[in-house]
């Protein structure tokens, strides 16, 4: 086997690609906070109109640094050679250009602009990191994970993830929603059933998209670490995750349960996710030492 | 369910058998107990409980993952390691309390299945049921004040949906006075496959435990390893394994090799590839195979992974004499990325038992403080150093059975570290003579060695083929609704009213659309 020529040079322009692209993600941000406060306090339709327009200025940035971002990831892989998610940093840029990406395409079937800030706001956190924290050069593949279950694992893992995440932005807004809170703000957002609505419907593709991950992942562990499950600190933790949003999904159905009780089982449910992707990934022992740190 | 099963106990409590009164309390209260435990709460918490009493299993090292951090938690805290084992912290997925949680999730599972086997077996035999007499309490209501609904076109409707319909008409007129459709039942199928098949899962994965087995064998270029449970280093096999169960083959390691990166400088000198190629004998049918990670080879009963690697220098040690007491490859274990390795000799049919502690650096290299390292994984400029001991190595006492490690507070050094002598220093194919009159020692030449993990699950196919089902029903159960539609005529027009047993974004849509038939022109 020759290895295959990496491309240092290509790799920088990719990283500055992603500084572009958060650039841009950063300003969308601005506009559309901006646009969120504004509707929050205007009095006047006239006034929420104008407040809609800087929406969609924002918007249309977002999807310019969602593009951006897309050419930035994409050297990335070619670079490397390979798919482009193979440690934290990859799997940060990645992750965040899907989140953004499905995001922006949903909006084509939703009506979810309400939590573009928050959206991009994390995007904007998780490039931000990945630069700062994360980044390493190109480098090839190590033996363990020259394995095309790379491509399918990792990338249905990554988008489950961004189903989770949009989710988890609504679930929050219902639970802030469903408080005393009188903030103005507030009155901005859908109703708190739409909010459930919304959150189920994310969470149950993120779901399924989960249990998918963790099957992909048992069929390749089986074939490079000889067995399916062994209860590596990351299986564990992917069960974790799989186990409170089947309790999640249980709870939607259960009186009692429904609602702010849910979206709660939501965030807990993200924040696992979260929780798996960095503090897992850096300080547990563990079979899956892919972080390139 | 529960009224009628309530009624019935009242009236053997008052009419039939008084006196097992006692008896119908442990009864009722047993029945409580299934009935709180196939409850949606109790299985909701116990899926949380379950999720959180898998988090101190990441937390502390487990036996059946990372056996080394068990012992090495014990060497460091030794007190909070017998409190923790006391807990079984150790072995989180086989404790009691794990197991307890899962199991009565799982019985809790079964109990709440079962019941509804039955009511979604009945449900896919029987037609729609009536509308609730208020169709206005449904959360999707609409009226519709035409003179003449169009009936037909919205039963047209349903039927193209694919809904199961069921109609009323006026006896005289022939008129349609009641529409009753449903669809989706495929949401309910799916839950139930989803949850039976779940319970597969866990039955295939409890068999696979109790009838597999898993082996280590460390084999170094040349060597033949034949598939006996004594050729194996170490063996782990289930509790229902047979020993019958090892098939008959061999399979010799031929050469192992590693592709290392010399034009990348970003990954310089990593390994990008490791090959075990060997030969394999089943019935007298030899194959050349090649072994690599990520593509274990399959073999009868049992499948070969390659786990890991390393140098086997082939040492010769001769008494003063010239007899040979010791020959062979022997296995060093890797220390760092630059293969620095590390092995032991024991040689207990010598006139004087002596061990050495030898290190092997594939490209030496001196650090700043004189010591050798290895700057390099690839044998470029390949050396071994030996330190000599003295001493009774306790081997008939079961002392220094472990053949990696030389125990060697017992012994006396002779060559290196503070002995005063030097360590010795061999290349390739040279030979030196042992301090103390011990004879010679000749590293004869260098072999690579590959760990291999020969492992075997029957049930690896059901557990695969179960998950899929499970995946599969999962899609059904989350993705397919389920929704009643009831149009019914009234005095003065008609309402449709719908119920979905989910979050039906749809339902809305659907009843508008009932509606826009309901108000078509007749033809």
């Amino acid at each position: 086997m020759n290895p295959a020529l990496l491309n240092p040079e290509l790799a920088t322009f990719s990283r500055i690609l992603v500084l572009v692209a958060l650039t841009i993600y950063v300003i969308a941000f601005l506009v559309l906070a901006t646009s969120l406060s504004n509707r929050a306090r205007a009095t006047q339709k006239d006034q929420t109109a104008a407040a809609l327009r800087i929406e969609n200025i924002g918007l249309i940035l977002a999807g310019l640094a969602t593009v951006v971002h897309f050419a930035g990831v994409l050297t990335r892989g070619i670079a490397a050679h390979r798919v482009p998610w193979a440690n934290m940093y990859e799997f940060s840029i990645s992750g965040a250009f899907v989140v953004s990406a499905i995001y922006l395409l949903a909006l084509f079937f939703k009506d979810i602009r309400f939590i573009a800030t928050f959206v991009i706001g994390f995007v904007v956190l998780v490039i931000g990191s990945a630069n700062t924290l994360f980044y390493v050069q190109v480098e090839s593949l190590m033996p363990a994970l020259q394995d095309y279950w790379l491509v399918i694992h990792v990338s249905v893992a990554i988008l489950g993830t961004a189903f989770f995440t949009i989710a988890a932005a609504v679930a929050a807004l219902l639970i802030a929603k469903s408080g005393k809170s009188k903030s103005k703000l507030l009155k901005v957002f859908p109703d708190v059933e739409k909010l459930e609505k919304l959150s189920y419907q994310f969470n149950v593709i993120g779901f399924i998209l989960w249990t998918f991950t963790l099957i992909a992942g048992a069929i390749w562990a089986d074939k490079a670490w000889h067995r399916f499950w062994g209860w590596d600190t990351k299986e564990v933790w992917t069960f974790i995750i799989w186990t409170i949003y089947a309790a999640y999904l249980h709870a939607t159905t259960t009186r009692g349960w429904e609602g702010k009780k849910a979206a709660w089982l939501t965030l807990i449910g993200f924040s696992a996710v979260i929780f798996n992707f960095t503090i897992v990934n850096l300080f547990f022992k563990g079979l899956h030492v892919y972080s390139g740190l | 369910m529960a009224s009628s099963r309530q009624s019935k106990y009242k009236v053997r409590k008052e009419y039939n058998e008084p006196i097992e009164a006692p008896d119908l309390t442990v009864r009722s209260w047993l029945r409580w107990i299934w009935k709180q435990l196939t409850s949606m709460k109790i299985a909701l918490f116990l899926l949380l409980l379950l999720a959180a009493a898998a988090i101190p299993g990441s937390i502390y090292p487990q036996r059946s993952a990372d056996p080394n951090g068990v012992a090495l938690y014990f060497k460091n805290n030794p007190d909070l390691a017998k409190l923790l084992d006391s807990m079984q912290l150790f072995d989180v997925y086989a404790s009691s309390w794990f197991s307890a949680i899962y199991l009565l999730l799982f019985i809790s599972l079964i109990g709440c299945l079962l019941p509804r086997i039955a009511v979604h077996y009945r449900a896919l035999r029987e037609l729609p049921p009536a509308p609730p007499t208020n169709l206005s309490r449904l959360p999707v209501y609409k009226k519709a004040t035409t003179e003449n609904p169009n009936f037909d076109a919205a039963y047209v409707f349903l039927e193209e949906n694919k809904y199961r319909t069921v109609v009323t008409r006026d006896i005289d007129s022939q008129e349609l006075l009641e529409i009753r459709a449903e669809k989706g039942y495929l949401r309910e199928t799916g839950n139930l496959i989803f949850h039976i098949s779940l319970v597969g899962v866990l039955i295939s994965v409890a068999l696979g435990g109790a009838l597999s087995f898993n082996g280590q064998r460390v084999l170094v270029e040349g060597d033949t390893f034949v598939n006996n449970r004594a050729a194996y280093d170490s063996f782990t096999p289930g509790l229902l394994f047979n020993e019958n169960q090892l098939a008959p083959f061999s399979m010799r390691l031929d050469q192992f090799s590693i592709t290392y990166d010399y034009i990348n400088p970003a990954n310089y000198a990593k390994p990008l590839d490791f090959r075990a190629n060997v030969t394999t004998n089943v019935v007298d049918n030899q194959t050349q195979e090649l072994i690599r990670v990520n593509e274990p080879i399959a073999l009868p009963n049992a499948k070969v992974y390659l786990t890991g690697n390393g140098f086997a220098p082939e040492i010769v040690v001769r008494d003063p004499s010239g007899n040979v007491t010791f020959s062979g490859p022997v296995v060093f274990l890797p220390q760092d990325a630059n293969m620095t390795s590390l092995g032991v000799v024991k040689v207990p049919d010598a006139p004087k038992q002596f061990g050495m502690m030898a290190f092997f650096y594939p490209t030496v290299g001196k650090l700043s403080t004189g010591a050798l390292t290895s700057t390099h994984p690839y044998p470029f400029d390949p050396v071994m150093t030996i330190n000599v001991y003295v001493g009774d190595l306790g081997l008939e006492k079961g002392l220094n059975n472990n053949i990696y490690e030389l125990e060697t507070h017992s012994l006396k050094q002779i060559a290196g570290g503070k002995s005063g002598t030097k360590a010795l220093k061999l290349l390739p194919g040279e030979k030196v003579n042992l301090p103390g009159g011990l004879g010679s020692v000749e590293f004869k030449s260098l072999k690579r060695f590959a760990s291999l993990d020969i492992t075997y699950n029957p049930m690896d196919i059901w557990v695969l083929i179960t998950v899929i089902i499970t995946f599969f029903g999962l899609i059904l159960m989350l993705l397919i609704p389920r929704r009643r539609i009831w149009v019914k005529r009234t005095a003065t027009g008609v309402e449709v009213g719908a119920l979905a047993k989910s979050r039906d974004e749809s339902l809305e849509r659907i009843v508008t659309e009932i509606t826009k038939n309901l108000k078509k022109k007749s033809k």
